[in-house]
């Protein structure tokens, strides 16, 4: 059977064991409800919050300050809801073009009910326009911002501390989705970057789908997305998902340990995809080289369509993803490519191949073998390339 | 991953037709690098006027590369009067169907193949010649004639289908509105003067019945629909049609003779002047 070579680690990750280890025991034996009367159930109440310390350790925050919520998106959308309420009506939000939808839909949703919303731009680069970011904060009037910590397409970072502390200055409230980073970079320290709300996903960091969380700094005002429960301290309603919060338990306890030497192992195992596939001819890199996460490598080969690629590299049981059009769900590019104007001859051909600890090297010869004859063949076929 | 058929994965892996034809007979060039996929077509004709060879180039996802391919492989042998006569539903069929999203791949397939033609024909390059022609979606240049055409070859309804089988109003979005008020254009002149002529041969009872459910199904349900009522077809015996109303129309009984008018009135439109309707006998 072809071995899977899974490079897509942006899209999701692979279960940890120790992870699924530490979770089976709380859908077997361990079921009760940690709000329970009784030792059966009360006695998980205590994993629970073994779990949130080991999430507060990663980010360097208080226990307190974690709330555990269903997944990336669902802790965006109580950020971004919970400011707006708080902040009342006709608000500024300030956030950027190349955010995930999690994040532009519902700012973009508050826009259409009464709230005025900037969307800052990026460089060529990807990286943020800091002179935009800065005029917007001196806008009057009430407002917040919501700015990822590095970027899923392209792995561009933006610079977080620096952006937080401006807002802090003018007196805005600033959440950051930082499901990317959380586990990849030692910078995400909220004893450091004084954020307001944090955002991180259990799936992009060897937790199952299904498990977030938000980070809430003590003394940020903040309204429950999900109401009609006391559950989280009053500031998530719903029974605790036990056995997935476990999960991200373990999943924090491991990224905490593994990060350092996960991170120069990935970054090898990238760069050295990155300068073999730059072999091809007419590729580019798309995002800036330094200011990057260090799993991911967005390359473009031009005159070739991305879902062509795609498709290609699964025969070769590599998987990746594209922001080509065919890939993104829609007729257009994906935004963030389009936001950073890349070339037109480039934008349909975007392969993004994302890292984990789990990847040899074994994985990226695997790639470095396929991609040339696979460029080879859809150029023969490009009207655009004449030989 | 799109739900492709395994003759749409068989003409991406294995396209047929691969490449340029030296001094080609006609050329049709369609799509852009910028807007995501492109085709270029070029064939040859033998003495007899059939297409002798027939080459394509390109650039797009798998089902844009199998659908050239396909097209490729059908057309081969055909005269040109043939050819013209290609769908783009031809050639999804001809894949064994395409995902709804991916029409406009089979789409551009036939575009090439016309704008091949028609340069074969007059020595343009433009299948475009009319100047009242106005572009209704300007992120994919797509022009009003072409969304006639594939909305009435394709039986398209809807603003979403529309965009699937050309691209059109699948950017911005701020041509949507156009987009409908052309299919509204298109739906006032279908019609009655579509609908299918009423019968004079005598046909079987099957077919009678199957006829006038589709005509209750297209002419007279929506009308009582927008007033909440419905109706339902009981029985046919002969000529004679028993209906049951349903809904606000059941109780309405002062509009009960205009309504069996209405519907007699459309069965006999398009079914047969012979009909009479009935109600229910309880």
């Amino acid at each position: 059977m072809l071995r899977t070579i899974y490079l897509d680690n942006n899209a999701t990750t692979a279960v940890a064991a120790e992870v699924f280890e530490a979770m089976t025991p709380f859908f077997k034996d361990r079921y009760g409800n940690p709000s329970s009367m009784h030792l059966f159930g009360g006695s998980v109440h205590r994993d629970v919050e073994n779990a949130r310390e080991k999430v507060a350790a990663l980010i360097h925050a208080d226990p307190s300050e974690i709330v555990f919520t269903s997944c990336g998106s669902e802790s965006n959308n109580a950020a971004i809801f919970s400011m707006a309420e708080t902040l009342g009506h006709d608000c500024t939000v300030i956030t950027t073009r190349v955010e995930h939808p999690a994040v532009l839909q519902p700012c973009r949703f508050l826009r259409d009910h009464g709230h005025s919303l900037v969307e800052i731009g990026v460089h060529e680069d990807g990286t943020l326009d800091m002179d935009e970011y800065k005029r917007a904060l001196e806008m009057p009037g009430k407002k917040f911002v919501s700015m990822m910590w590095a970027n899923n397409e392209t792995g561009v970072i933006f610079p977080i501390k620096e952006a937080a502390e401006l807002a802090a200055r003018a007196g805005a409230l600033f959440h950051t989705d930082a499901v990317q980073s959380v586990g990849k970079l030692e910078e995400v320290n909220m004893s450091e970057v004084p954020v307001s709300m944090l955002s991180l996903s259990g799936h992009k960091l060897h937790a199952p789908k299904g498990i977030g969380a938000l980070y809430i700094r003590r003394g940020t005002p903040f309204k429950p997305f999900l109401k009609g429960g006391h559950q989280e301290n009053g500031r998530r309603a719903g029974t605790e998902n036990v056995p997935y919060i476990v999960g991200l338990g373990k999943a924090a306890e491991l990224a905490a340990e593994e990060m350092k030497n996960d991170t120069a192992r990935i970054a090898a195992m990238r760069d050295r995809l990155q300068n073999g596939l730059l072999k091809c001819p007419d590729s580019r890199v798309n995002g800036s080289l330094t200011e990057r996460l260090p799993n991911t490598l967005n390359i473009s080969f031009e005159f070739i369509e991305g879902e062509a690629v795609l498709y290609h590299l699964s025969d070769n049981g590599i998987c990746a993803s594209s922001g080509s059009a065919c890939t993104s769900g829609s007729l257009e590019p994906s935004h963030v490519i389009r936001a950073m104007g890349v070339p037109y001859t480039a934008v349909h051909g975007s392969i993004r191949f994302s890292l984990s600890r789990y990847n040899t090297d074994a994985d990226v010869d695997a790639v470095l073998e396929a991609m040339p004859g696979i460029v080879e063949k859809l150029r023969a076929l490009s009207p655009f390339v004449n030989k | 991953m799109w739900d492709y058929t395994d003759k749409v994965l068989d003409h991406f892996h294995n396209p047929r037709n691969v490449g340029r034809i030296e001094n080609p007979d006609g050329v049709g060039r369609v799509g852009a690098l910028a807007c995501g996929d492109a085709l270029t077509l070029m064939f040859k004709l033998d003495g007899n006027g059939r297409i002798a060879d027939v080459k394509f180039q390109t650039f797009g996802c798998a089902s844009a590369i199998a659908s050239s391919s396909a097209l490729t492989e059908m057309i081969k042998g055909m005269t040109l009067e043939e050819a013209q006569k290609v769908t783009n539903q031809d050639i999804a069929d001809y894949l064994g169907g395409l995902p709804e999203q991916k029409m406009h791949c089979s789409v551009m397939g036939r575009e090439a193949l016309e704008a091949a033609i028609h340069n074969y024909k007059t020595g343009e390059t433009s299948v475009r010649t009319v100047d009242d022609d106005p572009v209704v979606c300007t992120c994919f240049d797509v022009r009003e004639s072409e969304i006639v055409k594939v909305a009435t070859e394709n039986g398209l309804t809807t603003v979403e289908q529309v965009t699937n089988y050309c691209k059109a109003g699948g950017a911005c979005g701020k041509c949507r509105s156009d987009i409908q008020a052309i299919l509204n254009r298109i739906a006032e002149k279908k019609g009655p003067a579509d609908a299918p002529a009423p019968q004079n041969r005598p046909m079987t009872q099957l077919k009678k019945i199957k006829l006038i459910e589709e005509v209750i199904d297209r002419d007279i349900r929506p009308a009582l629909k927008r007033d909440g009522g419905d109706l339902e077809l009981v029985d046919v015996r002969g000529d004679e049609v028993e209906v049951a109303f349903r809904g606000m129309c059941a109780g309405c009984a002062s509009a009960h003779i205009t309504r069996t008018n209405l519907v007699q009135a459309k069965l006999r439109e398009f079914v047969s002047p012979a009909i009479t309707v009935v109600e229910e006998r309880h």
